[in-house]
């Protein structure tokens, strides 16, 4: 019975921490290459919720319900785009060459903007995401319940890490990246287009951030103004955890989160779920700065 | 150097002296001031937006309602009553912040709500300390009234709420094992999960798990996992409609098969449109069923009914309690001073209200029967039982 609830746990905390990895990637993607915490991030998340919202009653008349749920999900990924790309030329692009301070402010900022206009455009009342799918569950054992919507948090996100690790690796444009990621004025000077590669990184974080705003509605259909604080806070530990500028480490930080968050709930009080994120971080700060798969900068004085 | 530091000092020990003397000039005057008034100020602060929203907008209505009807005919000793409404956004820091501006800048008689516990305990506080009755229309913690002489309540408290549904759950479901599920950040989670758990105790029963969350949490299967594993009949889940709506469909995916029940925290349409067909077949105690066959019950449904066109749920109801005890009060009262205003609420007897017959007592709480309603669909709540204290 024990490991039945263990087993139960690592599905539901599997499931937990897939949408914080792929909220973290967007975090970790834009530190790599511009070296600064895009707090708005968190903020592009929840408005992919009500984006996600809005798209699902306009495409309600579209069966079957597999190319309804693709559809919203391309239709939310490119309104996320689109408000990043905008954040990033509006706020960030300005501030390319000041000092690293003045973008963090800058990003905080943005992401106060995007939380207050949206409680006058949508109300501070919480709202409900509509089931797309119906939940039915795939494995009905006594103790143990997995459900499509489970299975499908984890497959998609899988499957949006697998092809982020093929553009950055194994494509041009990741080449390049990883090129401003290392030196952005000498990727520059070998004629790198750098605001290109640069509005690339936030058309694939921003595009992270609507998938995984629309896997978080399926999961859990209550969305407001402020739903991207908390999510957009462990996320941004999850990226700290894996190493901040490492894409594999966000996705391990962001699993590893999600289990940690569900068995702290589980086997200790649910009074700790919030704690013990920021209890890791403050760990891995002490013991590890660089992050689990982080590496560490060398800075020639 | 002394003389330019001796100046600005001097020169603000004198405005602070005639900011003060002012002040205290404008207290003393304040009960003049409000009798002398050609209106009847009644403050109204509830939850119009954020997670129960639902609360202070039924609240609201009730209570607009009660007024409309009273001022239609002549208003009290001859003065229009007028409510002054403001949007606390379900945080009792806000609470606290709107009552104090009710109080030194609208200068209202009289307070009207929370629903939430504890919000009415936040601002009841400030109530208390200007000496400005409060009435509660639906907080059922018992703290609430413990705050002081000048905050009453028109509804029953959570000592015999949870008593009700440990009673239902033992002899009308009977069922012997019971989880408990309660919101850790709420006083009225917290006190109606207790007296829930020693109620079904001492009727026999045992509570075979008491696990929390927090208010705003979206995930609940761990807690649910746990609370399965255990194997209750019945999950007591005493917190508000859009957690326990979500509560009940993870529940529901987590196929976990007993029967829920909630307290009057449920009362809301966005319940079962949360928590869809999950929640349908749950139990819930709540203050009066738009149901009952009672002609003032009725009367009152069909006058909300062609007002706002939707049946009254419970918090309308109370609301509109909560109004027409002020108002019984008001037109009671020697003077329409607050001393005299708080006098007039604690002498309320045997007044006819829409959820019952109220009494205030010695503790300033209402001694009223609950009913226990049966979710049965989109918006749809059967009447089960009466439950007598």
């Amino acid at each position: 019975m024990t490991l039945h609830a263990f087993i139960q746990n690592l599905i539901n905390g599997l499931a937990a921490g897939s949408v914080y990895a792929l909220v973290a990637l967007g975090y970790t993607m834009v530190y790599g290459v511009l070296q600064f915490i895009n707090f708005a991030h968190s903020d592009i998340f929840m408005l992919g919720a009500f984006g996600g919202l809005y798209l699902a009653s306009w495409l309600a008349g579209v069966h079957p319900q597999p190319l309804q749920l693709a559809l919203i999900m391309i239709g939310t990924m490119a309104f996320c785009v689109i408000v990043a790309l905008t954040v990033e030329r509006i706020a960030y692009r300005p501030l390319r060459n000041a000092p690293r301070l003045n973008v963090l402010i800058t990003a905080i900022g943005v992401s106060l903007f995007l939380e207050n206009l949206s409680q006058v455009v949508f109300g501070a009342d919480p709202q409900l995401f509509p089931s797309i799918i119906k939940t039915v569950p795939l494995l009905e054992g006594d103790d143990i319940i997995l459900n499509n919507i489970q299975v499908l948090v984890v497959g998609v996100s899988l499957f949006l890490m697998l092809i982020l690790h093929w553009i950055v690796h194994h494509t041009k444009l990741g080449t390049a990246m990883r090129a401003v990621s290392f030196d952005i004025q000498i990727a520059s000077l070998m004629g790198i287009p750098t605001d290109l590669v640069i509005a690339f990184t936030f058309v694939i974080g921003s595009s992270l951030a609507g998938s995984a705003a629309i896997l978080y509605g399926l999961s859990y259909p209550k969305i407001e103004p402020f739903l991207g604080v908390m999510i957009g806070l462990k996320a941004f530990v999850a990226a700290v955890f894996g190493g901040i500028g490492s894409i594999m480490g966000a996705a391990v930080g962001g699993i590893v989160l999600g289990l940690a968050e569900v068995f702290t709930v589980y086997y200790i009080s649910s009074s700790f779920r919030d704690a013990i994120a920021f209890a890791i971080l403050i760990v891995i700060l002490l013991v590890r700065p660089q992050g689990l798969l982080g590496s560490v900068r060398k800075v020639k004085v | 150097m002394f003389s330019i530091f001796f100046r600005p000092c001097g020169f603000l020990a004198l405005s602070l002296t005639v900011l003060l003397t002012g002040c205290i000039k404008k207290n003393a005057g304040d009960q003049t001031e409000a009798a002398n008034r050609t209106e009847l100020l009644f403050g109204e602060y509830g939850s119009m937006t954020g997670p129960e929203s639902t609360f202070g907008i039924s609240t609201h209505k009730g209570i607009i309602m009660a007024v409309e009807e009273a001022n239609s005919t002549g208003g009290v000793k001859g003065k229009k009553i007028r409510v002054i409404s403001y949007d606390d956004q379900g945080r009792p820091d806000e609470a606290v912040t709107t009552v104090t501006k009710l109080i030194t800048q609208d200068r209202v008689s009289l307070i009207l709500g929370e629903v939430a516990s504890s919000r009415s305990i936040a601002a009841g506080a400030i109530a208390q300390q200007y000496k400005i009755p409060m009435i509660s229309p639906s907080s059922t913690n018992p703290k609430v009234t413990e705050i002081g002489e000048y905050i009453f309540r028109v509804c029953f408290i959570d000592p015999f709420q949870g008593s009700v549904m440990a009673k239902f759950a033992m002899e009308s479901l009977k069922y012997k094992t019971a989880a408990i599920l309660r919101d850790v950040k709420a006083d009225y989670s917290v006190g109606l999960a207790n007296f829930f758990a020693s109620d079904f105790t001492k009727r026999g029963g045992t509570v075979v798990a008491d696990l929390s969350y927090s208010n705003g949490d979206v995930d609940f299967k761990a807690q649910l996992t746990a609370i399965k594993g255990k194997k209750p009949e019945v999950l007591f889940i005493p917190g508000y409609y859009t957690e326990v709506g979500l509560i009940a469909k993870q529940a529901k995916e987590m196929n976990y098969k007993g029967v829920l029940l909630g307290g009057d925290g449920w009362d809301s349409e966005k319940l079962t449109e949360i928590g869809g067909d999950a929640i349908v077949g749950g139990y819930f105690s709540n203050h009066y069923s738009h149901e009952d066959k009672n002609p003032v019950v009725q009367n009152f449904v069909t006058r909300y009914k062609s007002k706002f066109g939707e049946v009254p749920n419970g918090l309308a109801a109370m609301g509109y309690d909560a109004a027409i005890v002020a108002i019984d009060a008001a037109k009671r009262s020697a003077d329409l001073s607050s001393k005299g205003l708080r006098d007039a609420i604690a002498n309320t007897k045997n007044f006819q209200g829409v959820t019952g017959i109220i009494t205030i007592n010695d503790e300033r709480n209402a001694i009223k029967p609950a009913v226990v309603l049966k979710v049965a669909g989109n918006n749809l709540y059967q009447y089960v039982t009466t439950i007598n204290p």
